[in-house]
């Protein structure tokens, strides 16, 4: 149980996705003008995190990784181990993209005013890099699926939590006086690397 | 014939830049900017992606039906991703460690994605393209600036060639440690966009 938690406060401040590993940029970058439409992605990416990190880590353990397949195919030779690791990237992408519209297709089913809030931001997600990249560290980390699920939804808070404190910066900076040259996303850009410098303070800490 | 071929080629380096003025593809040029030679080879992975991706999909892109034009579209990047992926893993192993998860985060790179569908889906193979090219040189051109100040003022080197003498070395400068950080990158690209929209004032956001 502790060991999961301190897995989770990393996650969440230590290793945080959006600002130590710069992931889900475009969108922490592009969709953060508004507090309450922040919230509403952050919201749609920890569901997303959470359901597809341990569902590719069931599909990589099961069927991708060096010699997952041996046993299944018979195969008692190492040097004719079965090895479908190349093909992580591909399977990655296809299982997001599904479940994606998996989950769309649910929400619009049994939880309307949910899919009305998230709207257009469900299939953005897709292709945000935040959770591609969460799904590769998942592999890289070589996490159990206990500690995936874990890792999937410290990641998505940590990623909600950057983008409403980005949001609620900018929502005050409506009222500074900035260079005409920065305005927008040169100033973001400033912003968030003095974020990134803020969260920087947490990687003292071991746990 | 001759000249729109060369708008559509060097338009994207300045005058439409995927990261300075679409907001597109800034996780890697944010994570693999700290050297010169990291972020060439990025530049050379992406300009081979985007170009091949947007070809490919500009030749089908009559027989794409438009429902699942998405999953095509990620199928054939993923699918390059993973060529440029093992390509690297051959010939230049340490170089493709220290790109990590980065080289498969290409396939969630915006840019690829965004000149899919908002170029190669309407034009002709040929000037998607170069589109390809001008985009992911656009890209590079992005990345390769950032790198050559973090490089050069992080470290005093380029492409790991001493170009300023460091104190411990015996020279005389003192390296700056706040540049081998990451986050340096996000004010780097900050002082970019201020720099080139002094320069073209019509890219300046109104409010």
């Amino acid at each position: 149980m502790e060991h999961y938690l301190s897995l989770l406060v990393k996650t969440i401040f230590i290793e945080n996705i959006a600002l130590s590993f710069f992931l889900g940029m475009c969108t922490f970058l592009a969709v953060s003008k508004k507090v309450s439409t922040a919230i509403g992605l952050g919201v749609a990416v920890v569901v997303v995190l959470g359901i597809a990190v341990p569902a590719n880590q069931i599909i990589y353990q099961a069927i991708l990784a060096p010699g997952a397949l041996d046993s299944v195919m018979g195969v008692t030779d190492p040097a004719k181990s079965i090895d479908l690791s190349f093909l992580s990237f591909i399977t990655f992408i296809g299982v997001i993209a599904a479940l994606v519209q998996i989950l769309e297709m649910v929400l619009d089913k049994y939880f309307p005013p949910l899919y009305n809030a998230l709207g257009i931001f469900l299939p953005l997600i897709t292709v945000n890099c935040a959770i591609f990249g969460a799904v590769s560290f998942m592999v890289a980390k070589n996490l159990t699926l206990g500690e995936s699920v874990v890792y999937g939804i410290g990641s998505g808070i940590g990623w909600a939590l950057a983008i409403v404190l980005l949001a609620g910066i900018r929502e005050k900076m409506k009222y500074s006086d900035v260079p005409d040259g920065l305005k927008g996303l040169g100033i973001t850009f400033i912003t968030a690397g003095l974020m990134a410098f803020g969260f920087l303070s947490f990687g003292g800490i071991s746990l | 014939m001759a000249s729109e071929a060369n708008k559509v080629l060097t338009k994207p380096i300045v005058d439409n830049n995927p990261i300075a003025l679409q907001v597109l593809g800034i996780c890697s040029a944010l994570a693999v900017t700290s050297s010169m030679a990291n972020a060439l080879v990025m530049t050379l992975a992406v300009v081979f992606v985007t170009a091949f991706s947007n070809l490919f999909i500009s030749i089908i892109r009559n027989q794409i039906p438009s429902s699942v034009r998405i999953i095509v579209q990620m199928a054939i990047i993923a699918s390059l991703v993973i060529v440029v992926d093992q390509v690297l893993k051959a010939f230049s192993y340490a170089l493709s460690k220290e790109l990590a998860v980065f080289v498969g985060l290409i396939i969630t790179n915006c840019i690829v994605m965004g000149r899919a569908e908002a170029f190669a889906m309407k034009e002709k193979p040929g000037v998607s393209f170069l589109d390809g090219i001008g985009n992911g040189l656009g890209y590079g051109f992005i990345l390769m600036t950032v790198a050559f100040f973090r490089e050069l003022l992080g470290f005093g080197t380029l492409f790991g060639v001493e170009i300023l003498p460091l104190i411990q070395n015996g020279g005389w400068y003192q390296a700056n440690g706040l540049l081998v950080l990451p986050f340096s990158s996000f004010f780097v690209i900050g002082l970019i966009i201020w720099a080139i929209r002094q320069w073209k004032p019509e890219q300046v956001e109104k409010d």
